[in-house]
């Protein structure tokens, strides 16, 4: 997993609640075995007409929104099922920061895994943020990890907030499977401590 | 939590399955049951193997095939290529990992949320999970069962293990008792279109109260399956007499001395006398109607006795806009009835009612009458043993000579990712859990219902009131 430390990219907006998992990557795409090559099926039904044409009305189709890394959106982004092809398809496509009021628990949980950064910002500074992204090519947002700070074209910079653990491991692009194998011993511990108080937890072993 | 303090279930469950809390407040949380299904798990495989590392535990896991397989004869195996190589992808993957599989042609084959408690594999104090939102399902039982992406899917594998922080705790009570002809399908579409789709973020959902207590296993199933639609990871429901029947005597559930000793502890979970909740939701079961949804998320619904609702009478501009882009998206207008929608499909099935006792509702609303013209009607069991069980009772017969189709068991329609799909345009009425916009087929319109909904709309040809056919 890459690293998150600092992003000054254009920022596209998206000015819709509720983006459910199959608006970002619809169920038929999930087909796959590999983590790459869904960007091209990112918000496939709001990006494509029905004869696979590009909508020209949707942000991602639009100059300079095309090199968008940092998506713009209002509540409960990532709504739906557990897809991790959504944060795949997000960063497959290049984005690498959504900024949001509020996200779906296991969408926000998924970007953590995969070098997205999730950025929780109250609804007004949200719209604000927004109107920044219109400005085209001028529309360039820095996000600071380690500082924890959104700054605005115009130089204002915004907090937000973060867990550290989670901020910790974006930061170093640390594998938490790694991570979790330094507790072996303690694992090995649970599990035996487990099986003495509740011996009928069965095994699925035929 | 500290000793002495009253706990939650909820806070029961997650303190007996930390195994180290990081300083700040992160836990490695021990899982006891991993459900591992063929969409969302081979690049979890496939990380295990580019870093050499085995499956920890794979007696605690169990896989199985549900949302790739076609719901038509499975004997001459599948068509479509993609949908080929993920199941044979799984197939080779359990193989090299020893991980337990129930194959496609294994009876006891089904949806994992569905299979899982059927099977005893899900039982009460457990922390479970699977790749897959609805994994909500299993609390019904009294165990923390949540969704994971796939990298979490890696993570439980290598390590039986997961880096999570605790959920707030929040009581859903419901009082009273359910009228005739409503059901918990209708309870839990009555609770997210009070809190709303995201009323459950970042919280676990306690369900309770009377109404919670009289359903059986399969109508809390229904109720905890949703939670997710509420932004709840995970439901519950404390566990009791109906849990530790349905428990008793499931082939890999404990049996003898050793369910005894289970159901001791199994009774001290429930949530202590005075147990804090973060936030607490009162609904009185009488006053809840059979739902039907008219918008593209859950929280768009309403009674069938109901109306289309008007967007100008919402005084936020985004949430007119969006209501307006539901209207659109789904060919409805302001104000009009919902028993006047007339419908093409109906779909009966899918991990959120497709258990023995949802088809015996559909089925005791078709008995003697016909599908009416032009509407295609699917019921499709949950699990091989449901479709056997269903066989044995005689409700095949029932349903296909009403005109409706018996399939195979599978996700199916709820999501078309096999051959099960709506045409651009086409409406159904659905037994499912997400009316998104085009879950069940690009440019189909979802109207989620109940399973005796379902087939009173398979019947009229249009969505009607069940009540009108009990």
């Amino acid at each position: 997993m890459d690293a998150f430390t600092t992003l000054t990219a254009i920022a596209a907006p998206l000015p819709l609640g509720n983006v459910d998992t199959d608006k970002i990557i619809p169920a038929r795409f999930l087909k796959t075995i590999k983590r790459t090559g869904l960007g091209v099926h990112l918000f496939d039904t709001l990006r494509y007409r029905a004869d696979g044409s590009e909508n020209p009305d949707f942000v991602l189709n639009q100059d300079p929104y095309r090199r968008a890394q940092i998506l713009i959106a209002f509540e409960n982004f990532g709504c739906g099922s557990s897809r991790e092809h959504a944060p795949w398809a997000l960063l497959d496509f290049g984005i690498r920061a959504v900024i949001a009021p509020d996200f779906a628990d296991i969408f926000y949980n998924n970007c953590f895994k995969n070098g997205i950064l999730p950025v929780r910002l109250p609804r007004a500074v949200c719209e604000q943020l927004m109107a920044d992204a219109r400005m085209g090519n001028n529309a360039r947002v820095t996000i600071d990890l380690a500082r924890q700070v959104v700054l605005r074209p115009n130089g204002e910079e915004i907090g937000f907030e973060i867990d550290p653990f989670r901020k910790h491991m974006l930061l170093e692009g640390l594998d938490e499977i790694g991570q979790t194998l330094q507790h072996a011993a303690r694992i090995d511990g649970f599990e035996r401590e487990r099986q003495a108080a509740q011996p009928w937890l069965p095994s699925l072993h035929a | 939590m500290g000793a002495g303090m009253q706990r939650t279930l909820f806070d029961k469950l997650w303190d007996s399955h930390v195994v180290e809390r990081l300083p700040d407040g992160t836990c490695v949380l021990y899982i006891d049951r991993h459900l591992v299904h063929e969409v969302t798990s081979p690049q979890a495989f496939e990380g295990l193997r580019l870093a050499g590392r085995p499956v920890r535990r794979p007696e605690a896991t169990i896989a199985v095939v549900d949302h790739n397989i076609p719901t038509s004869d499975r004997r001459r195996g599948i068509s479509e290529p993609e949908s080929r190589l993920q199941v044979e992808t799984l197939e080779k993957n359990v193989a090299e990992f020893g991980v337990p599989y129930f194959p496609v042609l294994d009876p006891r084959q089904g949806i994992v949320h569905i299979v899982g408690p059927e099977q005893g594999i899900s039982l009460p104090g457990m922390t479970i999970v699977c790749g897959d939102s609805h994994t909500s399902t299993h609390g019904a039982l009294g165990a923390l069962a949540f969704g994971i992406g796939t990298s979490e899917v890696e993570h439980v594998l290598a390590t039986q293990t997961l880096l999570q922080r605790p959920a707030k705790n929040m009581l859903i009570e419901v009082s009273g008792r359910l009228p005739l002809g409503v059901t918990a399908k209708d309870m839990v579409l009555a609770i997210i279109g009070r809190i709303g789709t995201a009323g459950g973020t970042g919280h676990v959902i306690e369900y309770a109260g009377e109404a919670v207590r009289a359903l059986d296993m399969a109508g809390r199933m229904t109720v905890c399956n949703m939670s997710i639609e509420a932004g709840a990871r995970a439901g519950l429901i404390a566990p009791d007499e109906t849990t530790f029947a349905y428990v008793k005597g499931r082939p890999y559930a404990p049996a003898g001395e050793a369910f005894e000793r289970a159901v001791a502890y199994w009774r001290t979970l429930p949530a202590d006398a005075g147990a804090h909740y973060d936030k607490r939701v009162h609904l009185d079961a009488a006053g809840i109607a059979p739902m039907v949804t008219w918008g593209t998320n859950p929280e768009a619904v309403v009674p069938i006795t109901g109306a289309v609702p008007d967007p100008d009478a919402e005084a936020d501009e985004t949430a007119r806009a969006q209501m307006r882009r539901m209207l659109d998206y789904m060919g409805l207008s302001a104000g009009q009835r919902m028993t006047e929608v007339p419908i093409d499909v109906v779909f009966i099935g899918s991990c959120t009612n497709g258990r023995i006792e949802d088809i015996r509702a559909a089925a005791a609303v078709a008995r003697g009458r016909r599908v009416a013209d032009g509407v295609r009607a699917l019921v499709v069991a949950g699990s091989g043993l449901v479709k056997q069980q269903a066989e044995a009772e005689g409700l095949d017969r029932v349903l296909l000579e009403a005109g409706f189709e018996w399939r195979e068991p599978g996700c199916s329609m709820c999501l078309g990712m096999n051959p099960d799909k709506l045409a651009p345009g086409q409406r159904c009425a659905s037994t499912s859990n997400r009316n998104f916009e085009g879950r069940q087929g690009p440019g189909g319109r979802t109207h989620l219902v109940s399973p005796a909904m379902a087939a009173a709309a398979a019947l009229s040809g249009r969505l009607a009131d069940v009540r009108e056919f009990v």
